[in-house]
């Protein structure tokens, strides 16, 4: 099966965050590996997407979409870290 | 300040109704299409949109697409392949006329993006590569390079089948000879132009290491094309020496 990578999912997931989370770091809990989520994997189907990590090929999360409902499962990601605007100021 | 500043560079993604101004032949597979979206808060060079098909049984197709224009303003340039085995892009090459109206969600990504430098400022240099359509991004940043007269160093190394398969040629001719330093070097893979004398075939690690701005001088490397494409260069890039966390790829999938 072909894949893309993570830059695909800005749009779903603009729809579900109130900012792109494509650029936030997310660790994988298979490898312990930390990257944007823009540099995943991602496969695509009817029903959804698929990240996957670049480094292990665990899964990092799904999205399902369909019959007017979402579902965002952050299946195999640890904590994901956020680049907050305005850090030369703290 | 500089949260005020940050959060208004990256504008608010939404739906939008988008009509077709204008829509011509790009290469003998390609087309490109432009829009005017009532309420698009314009985008950064490379940032990407999705367009949202829907049948009248109510079935809808959605596919992402970058974004060669850039900058304020509600006209936006797309330019895209026909796959041939595609749900979404056949219509829009052949079928899609002006005065038709698309959904679009955007603008969208954050991360294959490129923004000028402050003020008259050097920045690390920049190199951009492109499979094919790929180039598609890379054309909104060189443009947006050229457009500010950023003094960053440029170059764009663009794999394309035939000299017909480029897109935006004239558009990428007038941004280097514009004052914004820009280099540009095909890499041919089915024939060359007349007199060219340059190898022809796919890109090679040697290829690719004589033609891009060496990982001494710490350039940021954007790499877009299909998947088969950008993760072949992004493995060669990391064995010449570049540091993973410059390298900004984006796939388009195929083979």
């Amino acid at each position: 099966m072909q894949h893309f990578d993570g830059n695909l999912l800005a749009g779903p997931l603009a729809e579900v965050f109130a900012f792109d989370p494509t650029t936030a770091r997310a660790r994988c809990n298979g490898c312990g590996a930390v990257a944007e989520l823009a540099t995943a994997l991602v496969y695509r189907s009817g029903a959804g997407s698929v990240a996957r990590c670049r480094g292990c090929g665990a899964v990092l999360l799904s999205l399902v979409e369909g019959d007017g409902r979402r579902f965002v499962n952050f299946t195999g990601t640890g904590a994901i870290e956020i680049t907050t605007a305005g850090r030369d100021d703290a | 300040m500089s949260e005020v500043q940050q959060l208004q560079a990256a504008p608010r993604t939404a739906w939008h109704v988008a009509e077709v101004t204008e829509t011509r032949r790009e290469t003998p597979t390609a087309a490109r299409i432009s829009l005017d979206v009532v309420g698009w808060p314009g985008n950064l060079a490379g940032q990407h949109l999705d367009v949202r098909l829907t049948a009248p049984d109510g079935y809808t197709a959605t596919r992402s697409y970058s974004i060669a224009s850039s900058g304020d303003g509600e006209r936006v340039v797309l330019a895209v392949d026909r796959l041939p085995d595609g749900e979404v892009s056949p219509f829009l090459v052949d079928e899609l006329r002006a005065g038709d109206r698309l959904e679009v969600h955007g603008p969208l990504g954050a991360f294959f993006v490129w923004r000028p430098p402050a003020s008259g400022a050097v920045g690390r240099p920049v190199q951009l590569i492109a499979g094919g359509s790929g180039v598609v991004p890379l054309v909104a940043i060189a443009r947006a390079h050229a457009d500010a007269g950023d003094a960053t160093p440029f170059r764009l190394l663009y794999s394309v089948r035939t000299p017909d398969d480029v897109f935006f040629a004239a558009e990428l001719e007038a941004a280097r000879r514009g004052p914004a330093p820009l280099e540009v070097e095909f890499v041919y893979t089915r024939s060359a132009p007349d007199g060219s004398g340059g190898p022809v075939g796919r890109i090679t690690r040697e290829r690719l290491a004589a033609a891009v701005i060496g990982a001494d001088a710490a350039p940021i490397v954007y790499v877009c094309g299909s998947t088969g494409f950008v993760e072949r260069v992004a493995a060669w890039l990391i064995e010449l020496g570049h540091d993973q966390a410059a390298i900004r790829t984006e796939r388009y999938g195929g083979t």
